[in-house]
């Protein structure tokens, strides 16, 4: 135990990176995640098909292909910022094809009869859009978007194979220097744990108070 | 195409959707422009830098990286859908010494990264004296994280048969585990198996972990054929050309299974 104590601000600070790195791309991929999915319900078959594209791509390449192919490929090309900074971009490109499709997924769950009806009542596009087919589709999809939360914040430790030292990289580190493999890594698993118990309670809480009985 | 946001669209609509269209693919070949441009300015456009990937060496050395990733993931799928089966019957047995242990092993392995339990296989257990061959050391983590998915993914599929179905087993004088075997497994593996395609699209992309193992799957092949020749970006597109090839098509199979399911079960896991 004391292997853990006595490194308690090298694992802070990469608790700190872990949940920047969570923090940023989560954000990053919402907005990405967006994007794409009006993308994919727009009426113009371009932007369809670039959705479709995007979401095929990102979501069938590993995350660490990608990676590695940003921190160590596009330097070639003239383009490198920060390591931190490339990882978070990347993991929210990622992310944001899987958002993409629970944001599409919960539009498509809300009967064509709401929007007709909406269409009927004289409502604009974007007054059907905000009073009635949003507030139905976010609903549907709060569960999802959690669990891709979660997801998120494990593959956040992918930043840490290719140099960025966030939680799990700091739980390496100090086990090379301590060898108290067991302390060190139950530690950093619990810390992880915590952050996905914390998700899993706030996606539960908005669920409850938003669910739409039908 | 009339569904929740659009109507048919009528000739003003029309009139947008071509100029969207236009925007649309103007935009995304001044993306594709600028690419090359940053390709070309760096000179990573030269075909003495793309050549070797037309010769056969490389690719014979690649493919032997990909038919490492195939074993590797077809070894795992293996293990961690059987210990997930074990999982799921367990979390749905009636006796609690059975159904907790599974329940906290599912909800535990889930909220911690693959990458921390590969570290623990690299690391933590050659201390204690297991010191696993490379190829295990991969599949290890892997299995013991994926038997928690494939646990979720067969459970969901078992609640998704009907009570009647396991009812008229018993009714029948089947005992319990003739009933789940005969009766709800055979028809729970028919409607799960879209998702078990699926999630082994997700298993082989963890896969790529062999990249920190040092177990020669594709990525690895890539890094090291990397090394080797220089071609950095290059190497590394081809790797994401083949993963995307491989995984693709097995999306594409998920999405067909899917869609032969019969259609009056409006079910999804």
């Amino acid at each position: 135990m004391s292997a853990f104590l006595d490194h308690l601000p090298e694992f802070w600070q990469g608790l700190i990176v872990t949940l920047q790195l969570t923090a940023a791309s989560f954000a990053g991929a919402a907005v990405v995640g967006l994007l794409i999915a009006a993308m994919r319900v727009s009426p113009v078959p371009v932007l369809r098909g670039i959705g479709t594209a995007y979401v095929e791509t990102l979501q069938n390449l590993p995350l660490l292909v990608l990676l590695v192919l940003a921190v160590f490929g596009l330097p070639e090309i003239g383009l490198q910022a920060g390591l931190q900074v490339t990882a978070t971009v990347v993991i929210a490109l990622y992310e944001g094809a899987y958002i993409a499709e629970a944001l599409r997924s919960g539009v498509n769950a809300v009967a064509s009869g709401q929007g007709e009806a909406a269409r009927a009542l004289g409502l604009t596009f974007g007054q059907s859009l905000r009073h009635v087919v949003l507030p139905q589709a976010l609903r549907t999809v709060i569960q999802p978007i959690g669990n891709i939360f979660i997801a998120l914040t494990m593959n956040t430790s992918l930043a840490a194979a290719v140099g960025v030292v966030e939680l799990t990289a700091a739980a390496n580190r100090v086990n090379l220097l301590e060898a108290q493999p067991i302390p060190i890594f139950v530690g950093a698993g619990l810390a992880y744990a915590v952050v996905a118990a914390c998700a899993g309670l706030v996606t539960g809480r908005l669920e409850r108070r938003l669910a739409v009985v039908r | 195409m009339s569904n929740v946001l659009f109507d048919e669209p009528g000739p003003r609509a029309r009139r947008r959707i071509r100029i969207a269209t236009i925007a649309g693919a103007v935009v995304l070949l001044g993306l594709v422009a600028l690419a090359v441009r940053q390709f070309a300015a760096n000179g990573q456009l030269a075909a003495d830098r793309w050549q070797p990937y037309a010769t056969w060496p490389m690719w014979r050395y690649l493919l032997g990286g990909l038919w490492s990733t195939v074993l590797a993931a077809v070894v795992s799928a293996a293990l961690s859908m059987a210990a997930g089966l074990a999982l799921a019957l367990g979390r749905l047995s009636r006796r609690p010494w059975v159904r907790m242990p599974s329940a906290a092993y599912v909800e535990t392995v889930r909220t911690i990264p693959v990458l921390v339990l590969v570290y623990v296989v690299l690391f933590a257990l050659p201390r204690y004296g297991l010191d696993l061959p490379l190829f295990w050391k991969l599949v290890v983590p892997l299995t013991v994280s994926n038997a928690s998915l494939f646990a979720e993914v067969f459970r969901a599929g078992i609640l998704s048969i009907e009570r009647g179905q396991s009812e008229a087993g018993l009714a029948v004088g089947l005992t319990q585990g003739q009933t789940m075997r005969l009766i709800v497994l055979p028809q729970a593996a028919r409607r799960v198996l879209p998702s078990i395609v699926s999630q082994s699209v997700g298993l082989l992309k963890d896969t790529s972990l062999g990249f920190v193992v040092s177990y020669a799957e594709l990525l690895y092949s890539g890094k090291v054929l990397a090394n080797y020749n220089g071609l950095l970006i290059q190497t590394y597109i081809v790797v994401a050309l083949v993963y995307l090839v491989v995984n693709a098509s097995l999306s594409k199979l998920a999405r067909t299974l899917e869609a032969r399911q019969p259609r009056r079960r409006l079910f999804r896991v």
